[in-house]
Order: C-alpha cells, then sequence, then structure tokens
C-alpha cells in the first residue's frame, strides 16, 4: 500500500513537473507583512511566467506552529519569509529539502545555511532596537539609555517591555544575545536585575515598540523595521541601539519536503536569492542576503551590521529549549511575587 | 432488528436512519476530538508509548503551580463580587416594582453580545497608563490581578445573572403570606422562604461563573500583564511554543472544573424543577417607593459601569492616536491596513455565523424533534441527549484543540474539511450545542404527544404533522436557537483560535491577533464592529419572533 502510494505520488511528480509547469500554484507559507508580499508576488510572477503563489500568511510563532502540526501531512510547498530560528527546528524533525539556489554563492556566507546543499537560505536580517518614548520620558524625567546596562538603571523600574523569549523570535534572540555577549553567568545575573525593571513581558514581538509609541510605556524592546515605520508614521520615539550589540535573526526560505511542485517550488527558491528580490527585501530592511544592494534608511545608522552581534544561529537554535526553561523557572512563574 | 425494521413502513425506517445520522453526526463532532486530545494527553512525544509521563512532566513544569493556583483565586474572587452583584440586580427585575425593568435587563445582558476580549482593551483605555482614569490604578497596576477581575466580573455577569433572573422568577406567595401571617420580618422570610427557594440557583451561577473565568483565556491576554493563568498557559504552549502535548494536557485540566460544575448544575437543576409545585400562587409584588428607588438606583449603578467599559472600547475605534492626537478618525476600521486578517475577517464570520445558525438549528431541530416526537426513532433518544449534554462541560479551547488532532490525523478520511470553513462551522455548532438542544427540547414537551399518535392513526406521513404543526407551533424557539447560534459564533475566540486559517480568519481572532500585534485601536474597533453586528441580528430575530407571534401563535391566546 504504502509503496503504491509512494509510485503514485512520484508519477504524479513526474506528471506535473513535466506537463503542468505551465500553470502551477505554489503554497507558500510566510510570516513576511501583509504589505510586502504584494510586491513580492508581483515580481516573482512577472519573472516565472505560469507559477501562481498562494500565500498563507499568519505570525512567526502561529506559522511555525500551523508546519509543526502539520508535519505528517504537509500542506505547504515552501516557507518563505520564517525567523531562521524556526526553519532549524524544521531541520531538527527533517521536514526540509535541502536545495542550492541558482547564485547563493553570491550571497553573504553568515546567512545561508553551511551545510551542502544548503536547508535554508536567508533573505534579510531584523535586529534588536529599544523603541524610547520621548514625550513621555520628559514627563517621567527618564534620561534616554545609550547601552544595555543602562536599563539597569532604577529609574527604569516599571518602565520597559520586552518581548517574551518563550513567544517571541524577538524576544528570544534578546536573550540568548545577552548570554553570547556576557557570558552564561554574567547574562543571567544581567536578567535578574533587568527583571526589577521590566513592566511585563508581552507575547509579540510588535507589541512593545507600539506601546512605547502609544506612550503606554516609554521603554519598549523592539526591532528595527518596527521601530523605523513607526517613527515614519510620526510616532513620538527615538530608536536606540545598545552599544554592547544587537541579537538579530535572519528571514530566509525554504523547501518543504515532500513538495509535489518541486521544480516550481526551486523557482521560488532561485528567486528569492537573486539580485531582484534583494531589491525588494532591501525597501524593508536595512541588512540583505546579498552584499551591496542595501541603502542608508534615516533612522537606522550605516554600520547597523556592524553593531550586530557574531553568533551561530544553530547554537542559540540547538540550546532554545534549554535557554526557554530556565528563563521560564527565572521570570515566568514568579513574575507577579514582583507586584 | 433489521428484519424488524423491514416490516414496517418506509416512513419510519427513514426516521429510525435520519435520528441515528444525527446522532453519528454528533458524536464525531464531540467524542472524535475528545478522545483525540485525551490521548495526546497521555502519550509521551518522544517515545509514542502510552503513560504518564507527559502529563508528570507537564505538571511538574516551572509555572504551572502557580498558574493553577492563580486560576483559582481569580475565579474564586470574581464569583465572590459577581454572586451579589448579579443576586440583588435579578431580586431588583423580580422582585420590586422599579420602573424600567425592561431596560435594565436589556442594560446588563449587553455584554453578551461582546468578544471576551473587549473588557480587557477598554481597561487598557480607562485605567492604563495613558488611561482616561489612570489615577485610579497608578503606575499600571491595572495589567495583573485586579484587570482580570473587572474584565470577567464584566463577561460573566449576565451569565449568572440569567441564571438568578430564573430561581427568582419562581416563587410560591403561599409561603410569604404565610410567613407574614406567622409574624416573621424581612429578614426571617429572606433566610426562611427566599434563601432555601433560590440556594440552587446560586450554586448554579456560582458555579458557572467559576468555570467561566477558568476557562477563558482572553482576559488575561489582553489585561493579564505579568500574571498567567491556565487557559494562556494551554494557548502560549500551543501557539507561542508548538507544545501541543502540553496544550493537550492542561486541556485536561481544564476539563476538570467544567465536568464538576456540569455534574453540579445538573443536580441543582433538578433539585430546582421539583421546588414549585403545582398549586404555586404567583407572586405579585406591591409598590414601595424607597425600596423601588434603592433597586433603581442600584440597577443604574452596575448598567452604568457595565455602558461604560462598552461605550470606552467603541470610542477608542474613533481616536485617532491616544493619546496624542484625541481627534476623531475612521482610520482604525482600516484593517487592511494592519495585520489580523482585514475586512475579509468581518465577512468571514459573519458567513460562518449564519452558517453556524443554520445548519446548527437544522441538526438540534430535527435531532430533538425526531427523538422526542417520532416513536420510530425513539431508541437514539437517550444516546442524543448524552451527547447534547456534553459540550457544555468542555471548554472551548479543549474542543479547539480536539479538532486539530483528531481531523489533521492523516488516517482520518475527514481531514479534507481541516483547514475549510467546514470545520469552523462543526465546531461552533458542536460547542453551542447544549443550549440549542435544550431550548429545542423545551419547546417540543410544550406539544401533547397526542398529536402525533392522532396523525398516525390517521395515516398522515410524521413529516406533515411536523410541517403543519409542530415546526409552526415552535417556530419561536427554532428562532430563538438560529440567534444563539449566530452571536456565540460571532462572538467566540477559545473555541476557533487553533482552527482557523488564514484564509478562514475571523474577526473575534483578528480582535485578538491585532491586539497581540499592538494595533489596541483597530482591535477595539473590530470588536466594537462584533457588537453592533449581534446587536443587529438579534434585532432582526426579535422583528422576526415578533411577526411570527402576530401571524402563527395566535392559538396560544
Amino acid at each position: 500500500m504504502k509503496k503504491l502510494t509512494a509510485l503514485s505520488l512520484a508519477l504524479s511528480a513526474l506528471l506535473t513537473s513535466t506537463l503542468a509547469l505551465a500553470n502551477t500554484t505554489l503554497t507558500v507559507y510566510t510570516a513576511l507583512e501583509a504589505d510586502q508580499l504584494k510586491a513580492y508576488q508581483a515580481k516573482f510572477e512577472e519573472e516565472n511566467p505560469g507559477i501562481k503563489l498562494k500565500w498563507v500568511r499568519d505570525s512567526t510563532g502561529i506559522i511555525t506552529a500551523k508546519l509543526l502540526a502539520e508535519k505528517s501531512n504537509p500542506q505547504a510547498d515552501v516557507v518563505m519569509g520564517l525567523a531562521a530560528s524556526s526553519l532549524l527546528v524544521f531541520e531538527k524533525e527533517g521536514m526540509l529539502h535541502a536545495y542550492a539556489p541558482k547564485g547563493v554563492e553570491k550571497l553573504s556566507k553568515q546567512y545561508v545555511d553551511d551545510s551542502n546543499p544548503p536547508t535554508w537560505v536567508g533573505m534579510d536580517v531584523w535586529g534588536a532596537t529599544v523603541c524610547f518614548n520621548t514625550v513621555e520620558a520628559a514627563k517621567l524625567g527618564l534620561k534616554k539609555p545609550e547601552s544595555w546596562k543602562d536599563l539597569l538603571k532604577p529609574e527604569y523600574k516599571g518602565k520597559i517591555v520586552m518581548p517574551n523569549p518563550a513567544s517571541s523570535g524577538t524576544g528570544y534572540f534578546d536573550v540568548s544575545a545577552w548570554l553570547q555577549i556576557f557570558g552564561e553567568k554574567e547574562g543571567w545575573a544581567y536578567m535578574d536585575k533587568l527583571h526589577d525593571n521590566i513592566a511585563q513581558y508581552i507575547h509579540s514581538g510588535s507589541k512593545p515598540c507600539k506601546q512605547a509609541a502609544a506612550g503606554e510605556f516609554p521603554i519598549g524592546i523592539a526591532f528595527e523595521y518596527r521601530a523605523a515605520k513607526l517613527k515614519v508614521e510620526g510616532a513620538p520615539i527615538d530608536l536606540v541601539f545598545p552599544k554592547e550589540g544587537l541579537g538579530w535573526d535572519l528571514e530566509a526560505t525554504s523547501i518543504m519536503k515532500g513538495s509535489k511542485n518541486l521544480d516550481a517550488a526551486k523557482k521560488l527558491a532561485d528567486w528569492a536569492a537573486s539580485k531582484s528580490a534583494n531589491e525588494l527585501y532591501e525597501k524593508n530592511f536595512a541588512i540583505v542576503a546579498m552584499p551591496g544592494i542595501a541603502k542608508p534608511n534615516n533612522f537606522i545608522p550605516a554600520d547597523y551590521e556592524k553593531r550586530l552581534i557574531k553568533q551561530d544561529l544553530r547554537w542559540s537554535a540547538s540550546n532554545r529549549d534549554r535557554i526557554l526553561a530556565e528563563w521560564t523557572k527565572r521570570y515566568d512563574s514568579k513574575s507577579e511575587a514582583k507586584k | 432488528m433489521m428484519q424488524a425494521a423491514q416490516q414496517r413502513p418506509r416512513s419510519e425506517i427513514f426516521a429510525w436512519g435520519l435520528a441515528g445520522l444525527c446522532v453519528l453526526v454528533l458524536a464525531m463532532m464531540l467524542i472524535g476530538p475528545l478522545v483525540a486530545i485525551l490521548s495526546q494527553a497521555f502519550i509521551d512525544p518522544a517515545s509514542g508509548q502510552w503513560g504518564w509521563q507527559s502529563m508528570a512532566a507537564s505538571l511538574a513544569a516551572p509555572g504551572m503551580l502557580q498558574s493553577t493556583l492563580n486560576s483559582v483565586q481569580l475565579a474564586l474572587v470574581t464569583t465572590l463580587i459577581v454572586l451579589p452583584l448579579a443576586y440583588l440586580y435579578a431580586a431588583a427585575l423580580c422582585r420590586t416594582a422599579m420602573p424600567g425593568k425592561g431596560l435594565m435587563r436589556m442594560l446588563a445582558l449587553l455584554p453578551l453580545l461582546a468578544p471576551s476580549l473587549l473588557p480587557g482593551i477598554a481597561l487598557v483605555y480607562l485605567f492604563g497608563n495613558q488611561g482616561i482614569l489612570k489615577s485610579w490604578f497608578p503606575d499600571g497596576s491595572i495589567y495583573g490581578f485586579w484587570g482580570i477581575v473587572i474584565a470577567q466580573v464584566f463577561y460573566t455577569f449576565p451569565h449568572a445573572l440569567m441564571i438568578l433572573l430564573t430561581a427568582l422568577r419562581v416563587a410560591d406567595a403561599r409561603l410569604y403570606e404565610a410567613a407574614t401571617v406567622l409574624g416573621a420580618g424581612k429578614i426571617r422570610q429572606w433566610l426562611t422562604v427566599t434563601l432555601p427557594s433560590v440556594r440552587y440557583g446560586l450554586l448554579s451561577a456560582a458555579v458557572v461563573v467559576f468555570t467561566l473565568v477558568v476557562i477563558d483565556f482572553g482576559a488575561a491576554k489582553v489585561i493579564g500583564g505579568q500574571f498567567n493563568v491556565l487557559a494562556l498557559e494551554a494557548y502560549k504552549q500551543v501557539i507561542g511554543q508548538q507544545n501541543f502535548s502540553r496544550g493537550a494536557v492542561i486541556g485536561v485540566l481544564l476539563l476538570i472544573p467544567a465536568l464538576l460544575s456540569f455534574v453540579l448544575d445538573h443536580l441543582a437543576q433538578r433539585k430546582q424543577q421539583a421546588m414549585l409545585g403545582a398549586r404555586a400562587q404567583p407572586l405579585v409584588v406591591q409598590r414601595q417607593p424607597l425600596r423601588d428607588g434603592l433597586a433603581l438606583l442600584f440597577c443604574t449603578l452596575v448598567s452604568g459601569a457595565l455602558l461604560s467599559i462598552l461605550a470606552m472600547a467603541v470610542a477608542a475605534a474613533f481616536i485617532k492616536l491616544w493619546p496624542y492626537q484625541m481627534q476623531f478618525s475612521l482610520n482604525h476600521f482600516n484593517f487592511d491596513d494592519v495585520d489580523g486578517g482585514g475586512w475579509g475577517a468581518f465577512y468571514n464570520s459573519l458567513l460562518m455565523s449564519l452558517g453556524t445558525a443554520v445548519f446548527g438549528t437544522l441538526l438540534v431541530f430535527v435531532g430533538a424533534w425526531l427523538t422526542e416526537k417520532v416513536a420510530a426513532a425513539q431508541p437514539w433518544r437517550q444516546a442524543l441527549h448524552l451527547l447534547a449534554m456534553l459540550p457544555m462541560a468542555v471548554p472551548g479551547l479543549v474542543l479547539g484543540l480536539g479538532y486539530v488532532f483528531f481531523f489533521n490525523h492523516p488516517s482520518n478520511p475527514l481531514h479534507g474539511v481541516y483547514g475549510t470553513q467546514a470545520i469552523l462551522v462543526l465546531c461552533s455548532i458542536a460547542h453551542f450545542y447544549t443550549t440549542a438542544h435544550l431550548t429545542a427540547v423545551t419547546a417540543l414537551k410544550q406539544l401533547d404527544r397526542e398529536f402525533e399518535a392522532v396523525a398516525a392513526s390517521l395515516k398522515v406521513p410524521f413529516w406533515l404533522t411536523a410541517w403543519r404543526v409542530t415546526l409552526p407551533v415552535c417556530l419561536p424557539a427554532v428562532l430563538d436557537i438560529a440567534r444563539y447560534f449566530f452571536v456565540g459564533t460571532m462572538t467566540t475566540v477559545s473555541a476557533v483560535v487553533f482552527i482557523y486559517t488564514p484564509d478562514t480568519m475571523l474577526a473575534s481572532v483578528s480582535v485578538l491577533n491585532m491586539d497581540d500585534a499592538g494595533d489596541t485601536a483597530a482591535a477595539a474597533a473590530m470588536a466594537s464592529l462584533i457588537v453592533a453586528s449581534s446587536a443587529l441580528a438579534c434585532a432582526i430575530f426579535a422583528v422576526l419572533s415578533w411577526l411570527l407571534q402576530r401571524k402563527s401563535q395566535r392559538w396560544r391566546d
């Protein structure tokens, strides 16, 4: 029975690849912003006539949960624009199809999976940024922080919100960056003290900066894309890039193992690594996988890439469970004791 | 069995088969998912072996004990606040002659039209760090225990009120007369006559409020700050950390209070029914200006508080950029500009609610009618009744999670339903089945069984009797059921939060997601839209019901 299914699958794959490429619909799971998708889709379909993209879009946590839930019965052909730390979890589960897109050698090495062929290919980087509400700070007499250590000052007690690392990719790269910058022991000691100043750990990565922008809490630990966007929209915030170094993650693309449209999926993976795709990523992100494409942004410093910490994404992925268990034990369970 | 069936007229076999189909469909909607979630909780994800390991590991996980204690504490405090408030409110409506009773009743039931996230959102604007009354809760102290309590009081108040209204409505005037004649004072009368007659209602209201608080995660999500509760933990484990087995374990834990309250409630209702003898005299309330005035004042204060929470959420939806640009703006209704599903989510919710109303009412009514009225379908009666009572004891969160495990299992022939709108309709019908079924049964029981017997002896087929007599008589109840399904599906989050897909996004879930992404004003706008459409639906059903009453219910006079 199994053999028969496998045979029929192989046959149908063969059929689709030879006959139906002329009009294939690819199911692509993504956590990209809604407004970015339209531009990516238009450009890809223009350059690859005959392949249509069907997006399934939700937040990083939900898309990751969905893909894992569907592990035994995958619905997606390609995952595009999902955190590399999530893709590394799928890699461990054997859910990804390794493939080296055309021109992958032109991309910065540190933004592409190092196995050969790679299982995922980076598109752009998003990294830590602190949103600081200047209006509320003036009212409260708060000084602008310059470093992570500054955030420990007693004047910020109850004034800081940050994403919960257990549910937010942004929150997790903050925690893993602190452990890498300060070392494990010092890192946890840092978070112990920071915990006293944190008003809330927030479920999502976008909300802390929006709360800072609305003055609900004057300081929100966030990421640069959201912060710059809110500032452009007129929110009274300053962007702070703590000087010890910034945690970061990649948005990346992978082909799902078992895709019935493998040829079309490869076309999308090729495109995601191409120059024209990187030119589109550049419109939203300060750092993209292809060197020399990014242009300066008014609110993000030109040397932003140098401020990112040197890190091994695989280390943060393989230590994720351990770090989160420790984090939850220290801060989640005793959190209301500090009232 | 088969042979006996073959000798029967075809119509009877059909009735038997149709009732059996109803039972089968309901079993698929409930038993399948429940078995799936139970087995998930007892299977070790690493080894695939049955046992207690996964359960034990989840229970010992950091934070589990604390969030369980938090949930219990929260539920106790909320119950202690809601119960006296709802009792006094119900007493004012049933046992005083205050003016404006209809309005007061309507205002108190308004929270039923809102998703459970709405009060939390409103509290941010009322008492948050930029709230209009921030001095009441300085330094963001609304985020946490008291914030959740206030939101839960808003959300559970109408549920407690409805139970207590039913309990207080039945009263035997003869008992009060006797007490007065015997010289018992007001307090003595309350202790010896009123309290004994409503004690089961009070118990029932208490367990319902307690359970609703324990199984809700919306309030804690929006306004809970660092205060963690069990239901939110289940949500976080599944959505944030992809830990389905721990989500399943917490789901099973949440089943415990729900099952307990179901049993208690069932016992209480039985006793309650026995309270009123056939010779009871209805109580006629006399005017007493002081008492009636106080009652009116009290009801005005309580409904005013409920109304201001609702109004705050609606107002926040129309303000440009709280708190820096306080002008009127419709920008937050541009849902397509923010993450969360856009206007499509709202239209999809309307469609889903309509679908649930149509198919749910059909299933509920056909099932109840066959098993109550058609002799050939009687063998299914007990099975249907048991299944129909089950959803009352299953929290929406648990049901929804069970739907994921059951319908997305590759060996399930029905897995094609997964990810479609059909699964949302199925889950919503299952979630709200109990009340709908009880409404249908009550209405059907009002009709004498003689109708069917006479019709059968005249060789009128049973469906013709149903079409000409049963359905027209029961139409008000049918409309009630449809309205209940519609509003329930519009407002529920917990039952659908794990099974919607980006293509089948729902308005109530998008409120959750928009608030999660920090677009609080857009979340308030969507929540207001839900309230408005639920209210509009209620108004339409009220008009329909009124028209029907005039046309087809004259026989009742």
